[in-house]
């Protein structure tokens, strides 16, 4: 019990991380029409530039504003130079010119901070851990993950319902002319959501960065999950993108934690270990057929 | 106010305009009139910047918009009601009126969600439906809100009435004609020539991506022929 409570809260707070690097996908895979591959880019940049602040000054919520900025500004400035030029082009040339800027982005970390990885102390005031429930100790900063992931999404779901911001980047989902032809300047906008998008990204990079090993690369590994996250939410959908981070992250951490016991009541222990170790990577996989079986346009499609 | 001076516009290779110009006079109610694919909504996207034009030129009180993008033509006051109404489906009733709302003139009496419901009081019994829940009568009446919430000067409506039921239309007419009264410049394409006749000032008869005709409400009257040959219409 007290092992499944504990990967529960594992499993919530991938699912929050994954969250977070999917509102902004999806907003711009749904909204422009933009297959965004580098997406992960914003990830890693937010990673880098957090855990290098944070070694050099001390301060992790300096590391914060760093962190944010940089990732917000890498995601105007490929939105304004790259990205928009795409807007009107097949899928398969906005693949190859975003696969290109992650090969360009990840050379560049390469160059900038060398093949090893950077390793980003727990700020101080988030060490240790607190018993959530007796017998059960869990890490703050691992709760503090979860906080401001779900912070993040009452921000966005605000966002999104209450403001005006909100009313028209959804308006300019499904049409995008009349919202200029109303007076908004949706190039503008556009801009700030894909600047939005990534900045959140580069929060979900920094916040991973105490946790898993800062590298060139690890935008990519995180980015396959986000695609899945966003297919299974339904494309285009905030909303979606919630319940698919937190189910994704779910059934990933619980898979890994628990197929190993399940399968061991009916096979050999070797057998069982080796059959889960393949099934639990898989895991998502088959939960996303699962759910396109259902729901061919996942779980939430976005009104078109 | 608007002055469309021999445009030529079109789409791809295919071209639709060919020296179209029209004007409209401050306070005035000007219709554009033509069977199908003549061109006349193509004069309407040309003027707001939705398609670009390959010769001639359209000013808005004395500012060129050929070159603007379409948000800054509809921030010097031209509203657009489209063709097909094209409200967003996703929105509320409230959130069509109040996500592009804007009063970039200072116009000093703007329109509001009241006066937009005093003029439309369906749309007040409909607030927090969807777009996509309206009938099309609403939804046009939703669609003139919604530009009238950009405290316009000059109003372009593309189809005013068409598919709608006649005691919708006549609503709708109605209501054109409260706004005419109020000041508001309005630019109309429909077929139903009576209503029209009855409030607009002026008309322009388009054919073949051509003005073919010009006059005033009482020269147009004086000559049913025009009705039946350029409007397909039984005398």
């Amino acid at each position: 019990m007290l092992l499944f409570c504990e990967q529960l809260l594992n499993g919530l707070q991938l699912g929050v991380t994954l969250f977070l690097m999917s509102a902004g996908l999806t907003l711009v895979f749904g909204i422009m029409q933009v297959i965004n591959l580098a997406h992960g880019s914003f990830y890693m940049i937010g990673a880098y530039v957090g855990a290098t602040v944070a070694l050099h000054s001390g301060s992790f919520l300096l590391a914060i504003f760093a962190a944010l900025g940089a990732s917000w500004l890498a995601g105007c400035l490929a939105e304004a130079l790259i990205l928009r030029h795409l807007y009107r082009r097949r899928h398969l040339d906005q693949v190859l010119a975003t696969f290109g800027v992650i090969l360009f982005c990840n050379e560049m970390t390469r160059i900038i901070w060398g093949r090893q990885p950077l390793f980003m102390d727990i700020p101080a005031a988030l060490s240790g851990s607190v018993q959530i429930l007796p017998g059960l100790p869990y890490p703050i900063y691992r709760l503090a993950v979860l906080a401001v992931g779900l912070a993040v999404a009452v921000l966005l779901w605000l966002i999104f319902t209450r403001t005006r911001i909100g009313m028209q980047v959804r308006a300019g989902a499904v049409n995008r002319e009349m919202v200029a032809a109303l007076g908004v300047n949706i190039t503008l906008l556009y801009t700030l959501v894909f600047g939005c998008g990534a900045m959140l990204a580069g929060l979900a990079g920094l916040m991973a960065g105490p946790i898993l090993a800062v590298e060139p690369g690890m935008g990519e590994s995180i980015l396959i999950l986000t695609f899945v996250v966003i297919v299974i939410g339904g494309i285009g959908s905030v909303r979606g993108a919630f319940i698919g981070a937190v189910l994704v992250g779910l059934v990933d951490t619980l898979g890994r934690a628990f197929l190993p016991l399940l399968l061991r009541l009916l096979l050999s222990p070797a057998t069982a270990d080796s059959v889960a170790a393949s099934l639990a990577s898989m895991a998502i996989y088959i939960f996303m057929a699962l759910v396109l079986v259902i729901k061919p346009k996942g779980l939430f499609p976005a009104h078109h | 106010m608007l002055e469309v001076a021999a445009i030529n516009a079109g789409y791809g290779e295919s071209q639709v305009l060919f020296g179209v110009s029209l004007r409209v006079a401050e306070g005035e109610v000007v219709t554009l009139l033509g069977r199908n694919g003549m061109g006349k909504s193509t004069t309407v996207r040309a003027i707001l910047g939705l398609l670009p034009i390959t010769a001639g030129s359209i000013a808005y009180q004395g500012q060129a918009l050929q070159r603007l993008p379409s948000h800054r033509i509809a921030r010097l006051g031209i509203g657009l009601v489209p063709e097909g109404r094209q409200i967003f489906a996703n929105l509320t009733v409230r959130e069509n009126l109040l996500a592009t709302a804007a009063n970039s003139r200072r116009a000093r009496e703007p329109f509001t969600l009241e006066t937009v419901f005093a003029l439309f009081p369906r749309l007040a019994e409909r607030l927090r439906h969807y777009g996509n829940q309206l009938s099309g009568g609403e939804q046009q009446m939703l669609a003139i809100g919604r530009a009238l919430m950009i405290n316009p000067s000059l109003l372009v409506l593309d189809e005013a009435t068409e598919g709608l039921a006649p005691l919708i239309r006549r609503e709708i007419w109605q209501a054109l004609t409260t706004l005419k009264d109020r000041g508001l410049s309005i630019l109309v394409i429909d077929k139903n020539i009576d209503a029209l006749l009855a409030i607009a000032d002026r008309h322009f008869l388009m054919e073949k991506g051509q003005v073919v005709w010009s006059g005033t409400s009482d020269e147009l009257r004086r000559k049913p022929e025009l009705k039946s040959r350029y409007l397909g219409l039984e005398q």
